[in-house]
C-alpha cells in the first residue's frame, strides 16, 4: 500500500488518505481480504493524526471498500461484493463514454470502434 | 473512562492575569495542541495540570486520580518537556540518572541509558555546556524512562532545527500509538505539530475560545483572497479577521458562506495558524468598534 500526503492538495488529508486506498483497491493493488494497518500504525507511518485516519477507514467502511473484523482489524472486502461492482462498472461506462464521445468528435462509425474495442480486448 | 485529563472549571488569578473557568477534556490516545499568543494563558494552564502552582478554583484529575487525593500517585502519571531546561546547570547526565532513580518509582534505568546513548548525550559533560536540542532530548529520555501516561510540552519544539522536530514527531506518536497515553502541548506557532495534533483548542486573555477537533476546525473555514474591487458589503460583513492593503484583500470566511465567493477570488485551506491569526484580528476590530 502506498500513501502520500500533499499539504498543496485540495483535499482535506483524511479525503486523500480514503482516495488513495480506494484507488488501490479498485486497481488490485491491495487484495481482497488483506488486512490494512490499524488506524494507529497507518496515523504514525505517514505523520497524521489519529483522527484523519480514522475518518478515512470509517468513511471506506462505509463506502463498502473494508470492513473492521475484531481481533483482526480493517479487511479489504471480496470484490464479488455487489458495491465493488457497481463501482466498476461506473468505471468502465466512464471509459466507454470517453471514448464514444471521442469517436464521434472524428465520425468514427459504431462498428469502427467496435473493431477497435475488439482488437485492444484481444491484445 | 475515555478521557484520560479532566480540567473542570479551574481558575487561577494573579495580579495582572486571570486564568478565567477553563474546562476541557483530553480523551485518552489522543493528541491535543493548546495554543494562543504569548501571555495569553498556556503555561499557566500547563502549570496547574503539573501542579507546579495550585489553582484557586476548579478541579484536574488525570485517569480519574486528583492531586488532592492521591498527589504522588497524580504526578508520577505526568511526564514534562519544557522550554527550557529545569536541571540544574551544574548537573551531568550522571547525577541526573541518580536524582530520577531516588525520585520515581517507574523509573527504568536501562530505557534510559538506551536513549542516552542513542542521542549520544555525554556522561560527565555540565547540562550548561549543552546546546539547546540536547536539553530537549534530555528531558525526553527522562519523561519517557518512566511509566506516564500524559506527556505535557511547553513550547518544547521552539527553535529547534527540522531534524530534531521530526524526531520530536515520532517520539509522540509512538507515545500513543497504543492508545492508552496522551499528549498535550501548548505552542504560539503550530505549524510543527499542526500534522499530528488530534484536538485544538484555542486560548486567549485568560479564556478559551476555541475547542474543537483539528479536521472539524480546518473544514469550518476557507481563506479568499481577491481584488479590491471584488470586495462586496456581504463579504465584507461576513469576514473574520479581514485584511485589506494597496492590491487586495484576505479573509476568513466559515464554509457556510462559501456561496459569497466568486471565480475571481482565491481560494485555499487555512492552516491552524491562519485560522487563529484571523480569529485574533477579527476580535481585535470588534474590540475597537465598541468603543
Amino acid at each position: 500500500m502506498n500513501i502520500l500526503i500533499s499539504n498543496q492538495s485540495e483535499l482535506p488529508i483524511y479525503a486523500q488518505i480514503k482516495e488513495q486506498i480506494k484507488e488501490q483497491i479498485l486497481n488490485g493493488q491491495i487484495e481482497e481480504g488483506k488486512v490494512l494497518p490499524s488506524i494507529r500504525k497507518l496515523a504514525k507511518e505517514i505523520g497524521v493524526s489519529v483522527i484523519t485516519t480514522t475518518r478515512a477507514y470509517n468513511d471506506l467502511e462505509e463506502e463498502g471498500y473494508i470492513t473492521s473484523i475484531q481481533g483482526k482489524g480493517s479487511v479489504v472486502l471480496s470484490k464479488n461484493n455487489e458495491f465493488l461492482k457497481e463501482q466498476y462498472l461506473i468505471r468502465i461506462e466512464g471509459g466507454m463514454t470517453t471514448a464514444v464521445e471521442t469517436a464521434k468528435r472524428i465520425n468514427m462509425s459504431e462498428e469502427e470502434l467496435g473493431r477497435l474495442l475488439q482488437r485492444i480486448w484481444n491484445e | 473512562m475515555n478521557n484520560l485529563l479532566e480540567v473542570k472549571g479551574v481558575t487561577k488569578t494573579y495580579q495582572s492575569f486571570e486564568l478565567q473557568n477553563i474546562s476541557f477534556t483530553l480523551p485518552r490516545g489522543f493528541i491535543m495542541g493548546y495554543v494562543g499568543r504569548n501571555g495569553a494563558g498556556k503555561t499557566t494552564t500547563l502549570n496547574l495540570i503539573t501542579r507546579i502552582c495550585n489553582p484557586n478554583k476548579g478541579s484536574i484529575s488525570i485517569n480519574g486520580i486528583t492531586y488532592e487525593k492521591d498527589p504522588i500517585a497524580y504526578k508520577e502519571q505526568i511526564g514534562f518537556i519544557g522550554d527550557e531546561s529545569y536541571f540544574p546547570s551544574d548537573f551531568t547526565v550522571k547525577t541526573i540518572r541518580i536524582v530520577m532513580k531516588d525520585q520515581y518509582q517507574s523509573f527504568d534505568e536501562t530505557k534510559f541509558n538506551q536513549f542516552i546513548k542513542e542521542w549520544n548525550l555525554p556522561e560527565k559533560k555540565k547540562i550548561d555546556t549543552f546546546s539547546r536540542g540536547m536539553k530537549v532530548k534530555l528531558m525526553f529520555a527522562c519523561a519517557l524512562s518512566r511509566e506516564t501516561s500524559l506527556l505535557i510540552l511547553d513550547e518544547a519544539t521552539n527553535g529547534l532545527d527540522p531534524m530534531m522536530r521530526e524526531e520530536i514527531l515520532d517520539l509522540l506518536q509512538n507515545y500513543i500509538e497504543d492508545g492508552k497515553r496522551s499528549i498535550l502541548f501548548s505552542t504560539h506557532m503550530l505549524s510543527d505539530l499542526e500534522q499530528i495534533a488530534d484536538y485544538i483548542i484555542f486560548i486567549e486573555d485568560g479564556k478559551i475560545i476555541l475547542d474543537d477537533s483539528k479536521d472539524d476546525l480546518l473544514e469550518s473555514y476557507i481563506e479568499v483572497k481577491g481584488k479590491k474591487e471584488d470586495l462586496t458589503r456581504a463579504i465584507e460583513k461576513k469576514a473574520i479577521g479581514l485584511t485589506k492593503n494597496a492590491y487586495g484583500f484576505e479573509a476568513l470566511l466559515s464554509s457556510e458562506d462559501a456561496e459569497l465567493v466568486n471565480k475571481n477570488f482565491v481560494v485555499e485551506r487555512p492552516t491552524i495558524d491562519k485560522i487563529m491569526l484571523h480569529i485574533l484580528k477579527n476580535k481585535e476590530v470588534t474590540y475597537y468598534e465598541s468603543f
